[in-house]
């Protein structure tokens, strides 16, 4: 996915420390990414490993995805601290990506899942400056700016401050880590070429 | 200008003469190390971006070594390890472990140090993110994804940040009843999970000169449950005889300058320090196993990179032998030079493997097994409201398979103890 600098959605609301075996509890790292069938799997069971009662903030409970389907209607993902902590496995922001998640606004990341993120080029992880957790419901509407750097609450009318992106805004842009080094000239143009 | 060692060795793969945290460089890369969950996604998007036909970097710096779900009749798991076999065949690559045969090692952490790949001011880069445990060795070890994975099995190279270097000093005599594991869920719980984000945890003082090499694995394992890039002891005479031991290959110890610049620098007295569990459902939900010793336990759990080493289960004979467990025990020994040491070493006239029957417990074949739960049928694996006490690195809800159990994080020692008694219990215990 290259960026779109605008994102509009519902948000589906998590905690503190989501780690990888919530996002994509580890019996399911066995699917083929490459499948187009077969990788459905990881948007069935996205956020699955997520305890119920934390499922959908404020009031829990509210599954991800519904029973049977393998797409979110949540394309933004709230989320508090170090989201994305655990293991290494780039299945976790695929996951999201398949289920239908265009954006993660969290106010800090764990290091892989951002790097992984980036270069997968697989959605934008936002930084928010402080934890928006306690702004928005799961099922409101938002809309994330990346040109204006805010996000704004539709239900509230409230705007929130997003961090610059930075460095990484170049592989961002650029939809992954190959792109980009085929943009820059690193890599030669064409797989086989 | 002055540098530490993780510094030293970026500089070194970038061709710089200085780098400083905060920069963005490319590096190349030493050793690239995949396995059976990573591998295949990691071999799909190199096909995908360089092409059916390309070649990978350099086929003796890829090592592959399956060692997640191995033990299981997942049919999706079993065609990962197919396509890991197909791909090593297809590129000739010498250092394929493969399973099912004289060349199967089991958890690649392990695996990577026994096998001499772990190798002082080296870039080792992991799908997975505990291949942090290798800067035990000096070596610059950091878990990447598979794109990131894939990118350097084309081209040998890989975008860092550098990192900013946390020290933490543990000086003076570690007490016996101390392992290492009590020592970084200490630290771990006093600067929490994302208490070392995108940076270097180094280990010094004379507490960590004093260990032997698997104790400073098992505190560079578990930076990543503190959020850190990579874990670092500075390579010495130790480090030095395990890798000659191992291989021939050139090797560069790097030392940190005197005045290199640390983010923090923590301090721990060795004879303050006591034994430690994480509570569930976190690494850093931190308590001193005295705080928590009346909790009661279901299962036990002995293995994987973190607690699976030679060294952990001569821990738990000590405790084990001659007795019998209370709960449901499970034993896994990280590979199958563990598991050949566990069958060949003779505790008062008795293989550990037999001290470890004898007691009660049930033993396992090398891997991940239930570390990371995984298919329904492995070994260990929970499916209940089991409360599990667990030498492994992580207690997040489900990890170890079922979202209704509990896992308490502890050293060897005292998951021995426990299950002996059926409750969190003191080593000291059963510690003369």
């Amino acid at each position: 996915m290259t960026m779109q600098n605008k994102i509009t959605g519902r948000v589906y609301v998590l905690g503190d420390d989501i780690d990888t075996d919530q996002i994509i509890p580890a019996a399911h790292l066995v699917y083929s990414l490459e499948d187009p069938e077969e990788r459905k799997k990881y948007g069935e069971y996205a956020l699955s490993g997520v305890p119920t009662a934390q499922a959908g903030l404020p009031e829990g409970n509210i599954p991800f995805v519904k029973n049977g389907e393998h797409e979110s209607e949540y394309a933004i993902i709230i989320a508090a601290k170090n989201f994305g902590c655990g293991s290494s496995r780039e299945h976790a922001p695929a996951a999201l990506e398949i289920a239908g998640v265009e954006a993660v606004i969290a106010p800090t990341y764990a290091r892989i899942f951002y790097r992984n993120a980036v270069d997968g080029g697989f959605l934008i992880p936002a930084e928010s400056q402080q934890s928006l957790v306690p702004f928005f419901h799961t099922g409101d509407e938002a809309v994330l700016d990346l040109d204006a750097k805010t996000v704004t609450n539709k239900r509230t009318g409230e705007s929130y401050p997003i961090n610059d992106l930075g460095q990484v805004s170049n592989i961002i842009d650029a939809g992954g880590i190959f792109s980009y080094a085929r943009k820059s000239g690193m890599l030669k143009e064409t797989a086989d070429a | 200008m002055s540098m530490t060692i993780t510094e030293k060795i970026l500089a070194a793969h970038a061709g710089l003469k200085h780098v400083s945290p905060g920069e963005n460089i490319w590096i190349d890369a030493d050793v690239l190390m995949t396995h059976d969950v990573c591998g295949p996604p990691t071999i799909g998007i190199f096909k995908k971006e360089f092409g059916e036909k390309a070649q990978v970097f350099d086929k003796n710096k890829v090592v592959i070594i399956p060692d997640h779900y191995i033990f299981t009749k997942d049919m999706h798991a079993n065609r990962n390890i197919d396509i890991l076999r197909e791909f090593a065949r297809e590129h000739n690559l010498p250092n394929y472990y493969d399973v099912g045969g004289e060349r199967y090692k089991g958890v690649c952490h392990v695996a990577l140090a026994e096998e001499g790949w772990c190798r002082p001011g080296d870039v080792l880069f992991g799908t997975d993110s505990h291949t942090c445990t290798a800067g035990a060795f000096g070596q610059f070890a950091t878990g990447i994804g598979n794109t990131d994975a894939a990118f350097i099995l084309g081209t040998g190279k890989l975008w860092v940040k550098v990192p900013e270097t946390m020290q933490f000093i543990i000086d003076g005599k570690i007490p016996p009843h101390i392992m290492a594991k009590d020592i970084i869920l200490q630290i771990i719980g006093d600067i929490g999970v994302d208490g070392a984000s995108y940076r270097t945890m180094e280990f010094a003082g004379s507490g960590v000169e004093a260990m032997t090499m698997e104790d400073r694995m098992t505190l560079c394992n578990m930076v990543i449950e503190a959020g850190g890039k990579n874990g670092v002891v500075a390579a010495d005479a130790k480090t030095e005889e395990f890798v000659k031991a191992r291989t021939n290959a050139p090797y560069k110890i790097y030392q940190n300058d005197m005045d290199a610049k640390y983010h923090s620098t923590w301090y721990y007295k060795a004879e303050e320090l006591t034994p430690m569990v994480a509570k569930p459902h976190s690494p850093d939900n931190k308590a001193s196993v005295r705080e928590v010793q009346t909790e009661k336990i279901t299962r036990a759990y002995i293995g994987s990179c973190t607690g699976g080493k030679f060294s952990d289960f001569v821990a738990a004979a000590e405790i084990l032998k001659g007795q019998q467990v209370a709960v449901d025990t499970f034993i896994v020994p990280a590979t199958t030079e563990v598991d050949r040491l566990l069958r060949t070493t003779m505790i008062d006239g008795k293989s550990m493997m037999q001290v470890f029957e004898d007691a009660g417990a049930q033993v396992g074949k090398p891997s991940c097994a239930a570390c990371l739960g995984g298919p329904a049928d492995t070994f260990g694996r929970t499916h209940g409201e089991e409360i599990c006490i667990s030498t492994t690195n992580r207690n997040f809800p489900g990890r170890m398979g079922s979202k209704s159990s509990q896992v308490y994080l502890a050293s060897p020692y005292t998951v021995a103890a426990s299950a002996l008694t059926g409750k969190i219990t003191d080593p000291r215990e059963f510690l003369g």
